[in-house]
C-alpha cells in the first residue's frame, strides 16, 4: 500500500506557534479581574483538625474569602472516591490542601496563606507499606468501605489497602517445587518520582451567573473530569464546560481529576469571579500526585533449557494518602506482569496500599515501568544462572502471535506485533556479546537490554469519536476528543484523515491543535495510555467515511450514476466507469447546487465512533479480555562504569519498536528519543526523598534532578518495525509511554551482565552503585583503585 | 511603584512596577508576552531566559528595575531576525519539541549561542544548553536543530 502523506516525516501541527511561543497554554490564559488561589497545606503527616482560625487571614488587604474542607463536603475520584476537595477533619500527609485563600493578588493571597492557623492533634503517622499493612497499623482512610467503586475494584476496607487484585494461571506452587526448577528469587523496588511536566498544574475555573461551570486547565482528560465533577457536585454534565488547551507536558499527572473541582468551587466561593490556581514547582512536588513507589517479591522458575515455568510474585505500591487512579495502576502492573512471556504458571497479587505520604497517581506506562523492573531484571538473573545469553532466554520464552495465551486467558493476536523480529533487531543493533574495552582502564564497558510489551490500560467501554466537516473551498475541518500535550496525536490524527480523504494535508484543520473543549469537541474517554492514535484514529477513519458518503451520494445524484460508481481521490469525485465525469468535492461542500440555484444534497458533515469490542472487566482470577492492542518493544544500551566514583554514563542507545505502521516517523522516533531520556532520568537520578516524618525533602529542580541536555547519550537509534495491526488505523497502534518502560531495566541488566553486580532499586546513583560494588564485588574496586595508581605513576615518570 | 522604561521586541513601553517585582511577572502579567513560560520561578529550569541588551537572563532572577532602559527579546520577537526564523524553521523540522513548553527558552538560548560562535563544538553546545530543562527529552533534535542552523549564522558573520 502506498501511501501519500502517510510514514513521512511531518513535524507537529502547531510547531510554528511553539517556536514562536505564541501557542496558548491554560498557563497563558487570563481574563482581566481573575482571582488568585493559594494552598494552605498540612505540615503533618497524620493528624485530626481540631480547629481552623481564618480571622487574621481575612484581615489582609485583597483577600476576598478563605475556603477549607468544610465548606466542600465532596468525595473525588475517578477509580474510587477517596479524595476531598480540601481536607475535611483530617489531614493524610505533608503538603495535603487543608484551606485555600481567594485574593485579587497572588502576593495577598500568599501573605493571607501564612495566617490560617490550624491546630491539630497529631496521629500515628503511616509511612511504609510495611507498617501500613500490619493489623494494628492505624488507618487512613476510616471509610474506605463507603467510597464509591469501579467496577473491577476491590478495596479492603478496615485496612489500609486500597485494592487487592489477583491473577491465577497455571499452578505456580507445583511448578516451583518441581525438582529440575531452578529457582530465582529476588525483591525489587522503586521509588517515588515526579512526573516533572514543565508546565505545572494549574486551573482557571468560572462559576457563571447562569449557573453553568466553566474550567480552562492544564489536563488530559477533559471528559472524565467533565463527568467526574458533575457526579461529585451533583450537577449535570452538560453545565460543566472544560476547555483543555495544549498542556505543557501531560505524562499521566494530567489524567483523571485534578484541582478543577476545588477552583470551580473557591470560583463560588468568591462571588462568581473567576479564580486561577498555579501550582508552583514545590507545590506541585508535596501537594500534587507523584508515581507510587513499589516493591515487588518474586519468586521466578526457570528450567535448565532456559524455559520460563513460573512466577510467583507479590507487588505493592506505596499509593501515599489517595489512591483513586493508583489503584489501576496495581491492577495494571498485576495483570500485565508476565510482560511480553509465555509463562504457564503465574500467581500475581498486586496491592495499592495508603501511607501517610504524597498521594500517587497515573504516570508514563503505568504498572509496566513497575513490573518489568522485576521481570526483566529477573530473566537476565535466570540467564546469567542459567549460562544462557540474555537474548536467547528471551527468544525462547516470547509470546508467539496467534498461539500463546496471557495469563488472563486472554489469547495474544496474530496481528498484535512481531516480538521476535523486535529482538532480533535489537540484539544485532546492540551486539550484546562485544562489548569494547572501556576508556580508562579503572571504567567498565558493559551492554545490557530489556523488552516489554504494554496494551492502553482503560475500562472495558473506553469510547472515543469524530467529526468531519467539509467546507466551500474543499478544505477539512476534524475535531476528536484527543488533546495534544506534545505527544503529537493530533498531527498524526490530521495525517490519518488527509489520506483517508484523499486530500493535501494542507487542507486538514486539526481543530484540538488549541483547545479541546467539551462543549464543542467530541467525547473520548482520555488522552491517555498511548490509546489517542488508534481509538480517536479508529472514530476518525469512520467519521470520514461517513462524510465521503454523503458526497458520494450528491455526486451520484450529479453525475447520475449509481452510488456505488462514485470514487473519490486527489480532491475530487468522480465516476469511476466514466472517469472523465469528476468535480471538485468542494462543490457538494454544502450540497451541489445547479446555476438556476437548484440544490441536492446538504452541507458534509461526517460523524464516526468508536469503543473497544468483546472487552470484559478481570474475573476474581483476574482473567477476562480487557485489552485492545498490545505494543512490543525493547531498549538497549552501552555504558560505562566508574569504578572508583560508581558513576555510569550512558554512551549509546538502542530503541525498537513495532508500531504497527508509524503514520508519521518524525514523531514515532521524537517519541522513542525523548522516552529514553525519561527512562534515564528514571533509572540514574529520580527519587522523592522523605524525611522520617514523611515530608518531601526535595521539591525542586535542584535536588531532584532530571536529565539535562549534557546527558544526552552520544549515540540515539530509534528503529521503526511495521507489522500491521489489522483493526489499527491503517495498522497502527500506540507507543507513546512504552518508549521510557525498559529503559532503567537494561541499564541494571547491563552493570549486572558486566560486574555481576545486582542493584534491586532505582536510581542508581553513583553513591549506590559504588556501594553495591563495595559489597558485592570488593576485588572490582581494588583492581580500579590499583590501575589508576598505576597510570598515575605512569604519567609522572613520563613527567 | 516606580515606572520603568523597557524596549520589548522593538517597542518601548513604559511600566510601572513594585521595587521586588521580576522581569517575568511584568512581561507575563501586566506586557502579555506569554512566550516567556516559567517552570520553578527559582532559577532552576531556564524556561524564562529572554535576551537582556542581547545576553541570555532568567527573567524569574532578574528585578524588572534591573532591566529599566534595556532592551528584552523574546522568542516572538527573534521571528523578525532572518537568522533566527531560520533557526526556528529548523527547529521545526527537526520535530525539535514536543510539549513545546520549554520551546521559546531553546530557541532564545540558541539564537545567542550561535550569534556568538557559529562555528561551536558539539560537546560545547550541549554545555552552552545545559540551562533549559525539556522534560520531553527532545534534546537529540534540538542539538541537530541548531547544529543545523549554523549555516545561517556562519552566512551573516562573512
Amino acid at each position: 500500500m502506498t501511501y501519500k502523506n502517510v510514514g513521512k516525516e511531518v513535524p507537529q501541527a502547531d510547531s510554528w506557534l511553539k517556536v514562536t511561543g505564541t501557542l496558548k497554554y491554560a498557563f497563558d490564559i487570563n481574563f482581566p479581574g481573575t482571582l488568585y488561589a493559594k494552598l494552605v497545606t498540612s505540615k503533618l503527616p497524620h493528624a485530626k483538625i481540631k480547629s481552623i482560625d481564618i480571622s487574621e487571614a481575612l484581615k489582609v488587604k485583597g483577600v476576598i474569602n478563605v475556603a477549607t474542607g468544610k465548606d466542600f463536603p465532596y468525595r473525588l475520584g475517578l477509580y474510587l472516591s477517596d479524595r476531598d476537595v480540601l481536607a475535611v477533619d483530617k489531614v493524610r500527609w505533608i503538603g495535603h490542601p487543608v484551606a485555600a485563600v481567594i485574593a485579587d493578588s497572588l502576593e495577598a493571597a500568599e501573605e493571607a496563606a501564612e495566617k490560617v492557623k490550624v491546630e491539630y492533634e497529631p496521629l500515628e503517622p503511616v509511612l511504609t507499606v510495611e507498617r501500613a499493612l500490619e493489623k494494628d497499623a492505624p488507618l487512613i482512610h476510616e471509610k474506605l468501605g463507603e467510597y464509591r467503586v469501579f467496577p473491577g475494584f476491590h478495596p479492603v476496607p478496615g485496612t489500609n489497602i486500597a485494592n487487592v487484585f489477583e491473577l491465577k494461571h497455571g499452578d505456580v506452587e507445583n511448578a516451583l517445587k518441581e525438582e529440575d526448577t531452578i529457582i530465582i528469587e529476588e525483591t525489587y523496588r522503586l521509588p517515588q518520582i515526579s512526573h516533572v511536566t514543565m508546565e505545572t498544574q494549574n486551573v482557571l475555573a468560572w462559576w457563571r451567573f447562569d449557573d453553568y461551570v466553566e474550567v480552562w486547565t492544564s489536563i488530559q482528560s477533559p471528559f472524565a473530569t467533565r463527568y467526574l465533577m458533575a457526579d461529585a457536585l451533583k450537577l449535570p454534565v452538560n453545565r460543566i464546560i472544560i476547555h483543555a488547551p495544549p498542556a505543557g507536558g501531560g505524562f499521566g499527572l494530567k489524567a483523571g481529576l485534578g484541582w478543577e473541582p476545588l477552583v470551580a468551587l473557591l470560583s463560588k466561593f468568591a462571588g462568581r469571579k473567576p479564580v486561577k490556581l498555579v501550582l508552583s514547582r514545590a507545590e506541585q512536588m508535596t501537594s500534587a500526585p507523584a508515581r507510587d513507589g513499589f516493591i515487588a517479591k518474586v519468586k521466578a522458575g526457570f528450567k535448565r533449557d532456559g524455559r520460563f515455568v513460573a512466577y510467583k510474585a507479590e507487588f505493592y505500591l506505596d499509593a501515599g494518602a489517595y489512591a483513586d487512579y493508583t489503584i489501576n495502576v496495581a491492577r495494571t502492573a498485576g495483570y500485565s506482569a508476565d510482560g511480553a512471556y509465555d509463562i504457564p504458571n503465574v500467581h500475581v497479587t498486586s496491592y495499592a496500599v495508603y501511607t501517610n505520604k504524597i498521594p500517587t497517581t497515573a504516570m508514563r506506562g503505568f504498572g509496566h515501568p513497575e513490573n518489568h523492573w522485576a521481570l526483566e531484571l529477573t530473566l537476565d538473573r535466570a540467564a546469567s544462572v542459567l549460562g544462557i545469553d540474555p537474548v536467547e532466554i528471551r527468544r525462547k520464552n516470547l509470546l508467539k502471535p496467534g498461539e500463546s495465551v496471557r495469563a488472563t486467558g486472554e489469547r495474544v493476536r496474530e496481528d498484535e506485533g512481531d516480538p521476535q523480529k523486535v529482538l532480533s533487531v535489537l540484539a544485532q543493533a546492540i551486539d550484546l556479546n562485544h562489548v569494547e574495552r572501556a576508556s580508562e582502564p579503572w571504567k567498565i564497558r558493559a551492554k545490557g537490554i530489556a523488552l516489554l510489551v504494554k496494551a492502553p490500560s482503560q475500562p472495558p467501554n473506553a469510547g472515543a469519536s469524530a467529526v468531519v466537516k467539509l467546507n466551500e473551498d474543499g478544505t477539512i475541518d476534524v475535531l476528536t476528543g484527543n488533546g495534544s500535550m506534545g505527544q503529537g496525536t493530533p498531527t498524526s490524527l490530521a495525517i490519518l484523515a488527509a489520506e483517508a480523504f484523499g486530500v493535501p494535508l494542507e487542507k486538514i484543520k486539526i481543530n484540538q491543535l488549541e483547545m479541546v473543549s467539551t462543549d464543542t469537541n467530541p467525547y473520548t474517554w482520555q488522552t491517555v495510555g498511548s490509546r489517542g492514535l488508534f481509538s480517536d484514529g479508529i472514530a476518525l477513519l469512520r467519521a470520514i467515511e461517513d462524510a465521503k458518503n454523503q458526497i458520494k451520494e450528491t455526486a451520484s445524484r450529479v453525475f447520475k450514476v449509481p452510488v456505488d460508481d462514485v470514487e473519490i481521490s486527489e480532491g475530487y469525485a468522480y465516476s469511476k466507469t466514466h472517469p472523465w465525469i469528476r468535480k471538485e468535492i468542494r462543490e457538494f461542500a454544502m450540497g451541489y447546487t445547479y446555476p438556476d440555484g437548484t440544490t441536492v444534497g446538504s452541507p458534509v458533515i461526517g460523524r464516526g465512533s468508536y469503543a473497544p469490542i468483546l472487552n470484559t472487566f478481570l474475573d476474581a482470577n483476574g482473567h477476562g479480555s480487557n485489552t485492545v492492542f498490545h505494543t512490543y518493544g525493547g531498549t538497549g544500551v552501552e555504558l560505562e562504569i566508574d569504578l572508583l566514583t560508581g558513576e555510569v554514563k550512558v554512551l549509546r542507545a538502542v530503541q525498537v519498536y513495532d508500531v504497527g505502521k508509524a503514520i508519521d516517523p518524525l514523531l514515532v522516533k521524537g517519541q522513542m528519543d525523548g522516552g529514553f531520556i525519561m527512562g534515564l532520568g528514571s533509572a540514574l537520578f529520580e527519587q522523592l526523598k522523605f524525611g522520617e516524618d514523611g515530608k518531601v525533602l526535595n521539591p525542586n529542580l535542584i535536588t531532584y534532578y532530571v536529565p539535562h541536555f549534557e546527558d544526552m547519550t552520544a549515540s540515539m537509534e530509534s528503529y521503526i518495525i511495521e507489522t500491521p495491526q489489522k483493526d489499527g488505523p491503517l495498522g497502527a497502534r500506540g507507543v507513546g509511554e512504552h518508549v521510557m518502560v525498559a529503559v532503567a531495566p537494561a541499564i541494571a541488566n547491563a552493570i549486572f551482565r558486566a560486574t555481576g553486580v545486582k542493584i534491586n532499586e532505582l536510581p542508581i546513583t553513583a553513591e549506590k552503585l559504588w556501594k553495591a560494588i563495595k559489597e558485592q564485588k570488593p576485588e572490582l574496586i581494588d583492581k580500579a583503585l590499583k590501575s589508576f595508581f598505576e597510570e598515575g605513576i605512569k604519567e609522572v615518570e613520563q613527567i | 511603584m516606580r515606572t520603568i522604561s523597557l524596549k520589548v521586541n522593538g517597542i518601548v513601553k513604559e511600566v510601572a512596577v513594585e521595587d521586588n517585582e521580576l522581569l517575568l511577572n511584568v512581561l507575563r502579567e501586566k506586557l502579555g508576552v506569554t512566550s516567556v513560560k516559567a517552570a520553578c520561578w527559582r532559577g532552576e529550569c531556564g524556561l524564562c531566559t529572554v535576551l537582556l541588551d542581547g545576553i541570555p537572563v532568567k527573567s524569574c532572577m532578574t528585578l524588572a528595575v534591573e532591566a529599566d532602559g534595556k532592551e528584552v527579546i523574546t522568542a516572538e520577537g527573534l521571528y523578525s531576525d532572518e537568522r533566527a526564523k531560520k533557526l526556528m524553521e529548523s527547529f521545526v523540522k527537526h520535530g525539535a519539541m514536543q510539549c513545546g513548553f520549554c520551546t521559546p527558552a531553546f530557541v532564545v538560548t540558541s539564537h545567542y549561542v550561535l550569534s556568538k560562535n557559529p562555528d561551536i563544538d558539539g560537546e560545547e553546545l550541549k554545555k552552552e544548553l545545559n540551562g533549559v530543562i525539556c522534560r520531553c527529552g527532545t534534546y537529540y533534535q534540538i542539538y541537530e536543530a541548531v547544529k543545523d542552523a549554523e549555516k545561517y549564522y556562519k552566512k551573516e558573520k562573512v
